[in-house]
């Protein structure tokens, strides 16, 4: 499989990541090299093998539904691009 | 001189107050000062000196731990709570943690000294710290080299010995390629061991944090510390921290070591090959038994680990918009012109070409082509080491197949990737796996793997240790240290 300049304009938009027209040529180049490598995987018979779920065959584990952090809404606004009356401020999305 | 004392030596030397942590904290901010190794993103001079005062009151009061006083390096990927994080990011050049990594938390509670943040390649994606927001790191044997990555700071601060260790994070060898390049003893616990919770996310099925530093019992002390349970983990494993110090000074004689063949075949370079062999007589010496062992799927780890870990990271760093902290794009017009300007201004290259090929591997229709496909394999690399360890005690070979390479000498991405062929299985596997000074190649530091069972942490310290009261390959410095 190999991707055409189109595809990644694509796989970009949906990462939100800007491509200008000058650089898609070389970007995709360099994906198609990487997917390129990675069909070497095809090489292998898996049609009876698991997937790994879990890098030490343990199931996630569980807690109560609690209260565990503390409110710190306030640092967290300090540090943020744009805020006002306690939230992160965007351009306008709804007029 | 004091730099040149291990951590072992120096807790000794703070506790009979032949020196004082402030003292100590001062040599290694003027070492630091004077360096031209680019190993640090910030240094925290004015904390480092009023968590050494402390460390002092406590060593003066008699109520200081093992480790109170010490001076480190921390990897620039760990929270710290009122200090720049940036993991080497321009997207995060801004970000200024508003709380600490589980793991700061402890090496504070214990009372060490942190000197600093230390350059990473850019969210710990590398394996030369070329892709730094902040520059490359220089090799401290040879400053035309590269010290590895991601924890290229973390190695190249320790082997010049501008701290007494340094932490760092392992996602497919970030740990143990920087230590065999820079000459110094790196350890990536067991998957679980040491808690994520505040260490920026990378891969999340394969990020573990771990120490830096000059000798497997140093790495005993600190990872003593480091270790164990994190409620706030939901992937921190529930389980005992053993004394990692008890059992160094075992004998190792009977010790089961496994020579995977397919570590030794076409690729390494024959001086690296040479070095690795001649330090696995030294453990045949001391009494350990050798044999060749086969794990068949170890060159798929390449293509296993390039598919799991841009999935993982592309699905991690969505967080990274520009919204709520790190780095926003000057006048958006609109919403996703936010998004898009934010992350394509804060991002470098090789992160972005992660993000695309981990977005495209998960999209629907090619899910099952490569996600999946990947995880049945990573099954597989898991089931061959399984099998090896019913066999073996130690998984033994090189970490990397040349030593330190030319800084700008890999240009393209997938031959960079391809140097990663030794490390990468013991993530997909969740093993702990070390890297200890071995010998030289044209004057460019070695680095033995070993690969142990999960939760073997103390076989692969024994060993170390061993092998390290019998060689001094970890105690040599580069010129002018």
């Amino acid at each position: 499989m190999s991707l055409d300049k189109k595809q990644v304009k694509e796989i970009a938009q949906l990462a939100r990541l800007k491509i200008d027209d000058s650089e898609v040529q070389q970007t995709t180049a360099e994906l198609n090299n990487i997917l390129n490598l990675m069909a070497e995987l095809n090489e292998i018979d898996t049609e009876h093998v698991e997937p790994m779920a879990h890098p030490l065959d343990m199931s996630q584990r569980l807690r109560e539904d609690v209260v565990s952090e503390t409110d710190l809404s306030e640092e967290f606004q300090a540090i943020a691009p744009k805020t006002g009356k306690q939230h992160f401020l965007v351009p306008t999305v709804i007029e | 001189m004091m730099h040149k004392l291990s951590v072992a030596e120096l807790s000794k030397g703070l506790k009979n107050r032949d020196f004082s942590s402030v003292e100590l904290t001062q040599h290694y901010l003027k070492r630091i000062d004077r360096s031209d190794l680019n190993a640090f993103i910030t240094v925290t001079e004015d904390l480092a000196l009023s968590q050494a005062r402390e460390a002092d009151s406590r060593l003066t009061k008699g109520d200081a731990d093992v480790l109170t006083g010490i001076p480190y390096s921390h990897k620039d990927i760990f929270c710290t709570k009122g200090v720049k994080t940036s993991a080497g990011s321009k997207i995060l050049d801004p970000f200024i943690s508003p709380y600490d990594a589980t793991l700061s938390h402890k090496l504070n509670m214990e009372g060490m000294v942190m000197l600093g943040k230390t350059n990473m390649d850019e969210l710990a994606m590398g394996s030369s710290n070329e892709n730094s927001y902040y520059g490359p790191v220089k090799n401290p044997w040879d400053k035309k080299k590269v010290p590895g990555g991601s924890s290229g700071g973390s190695a190249a601060a320790v082997a010049a010995r501008l701290s007494a260790f340094a932490t760092g994070t392992d996602t497919g060898g970030s740990i143990r390629q920087p230590a065999s390049l820079c000459g110094i003893t790196g350890l990536k616990p067991t998957y679980g061991r040491i808690s994520r919770y505040g260490m920026i996310a990378y891969a999340s099925s394969l990020d573990q944090a771990g120490p830096m530093t000059q000798s497997a019992e140093d790495a005993a002390l600190v990872l003593n510390i480091m270790a164990g349970f994190d409620d706030k983990d939901s992937t921190s494993a529930n389980k005992d921290v053993p004394d990692y110090t008890e059992n160094l000074n075992n004998s190792i004689k009977g010790l089961k070591i496994g020579l995977p063949k397919e570590f030794f075949s076409e690729g390494l370079d024959d001086s690296v090959a040479k070095v690795i062999l001649q330090s696995i007589k030294e453990f045949e010496s001391m009494g350990a038994n050798v044999e060749e062992i086969s794990l068949p799927n170890s060159a798929f780890a390449i293509p296993t680990y390039y598919i799991v870990a841009p999935c993982e990271c592309s699905s991690n760093l969505s967080r990274l918009d520009g919204v709520r902290y790190g780095y926003r794009c000057d006048n958006p017009e609109d919403l996703d012109d936010l998004y898009l300007r934010s992350r394509s201004e804060g991002f470098g290259e090789e992160v972005k070409r992660r993000i695309m090929i981990g977005t495209y591997a998960l999209s629907a229709g090619y899910y099952d082509a490569y996600y999946l496909k990947a995880q049945k394999v990573r099954h597989l690399i898991s089931e061959d080491f399984k099998r090896a360890f019913q066999k073996v005690d130690v998984i033994m070979g090189p970490v990397s197949p040349t030593p330190a390479f030319g800084l700008g000498a890999i240009k393209d991405s997938v031959s960079m990737y391809l140097a990663d062929i030794y490390t990468l299985s013991a993530n997909l596997a969740g093993l702990p796996g070390m890297s200890i000074p071995a010998g030289f190649s044209n004057n460019l530091p070695v680095g033995l793997q070993m690969i142990g069972n999960h939760w073997s942490e103390e076989v692969l310290l024994n060993a170390a240790h061993q092998f390290q009261t019998q060689t001094d390959w970890h105690v040599r410095l580069p010129e002018n240290i």
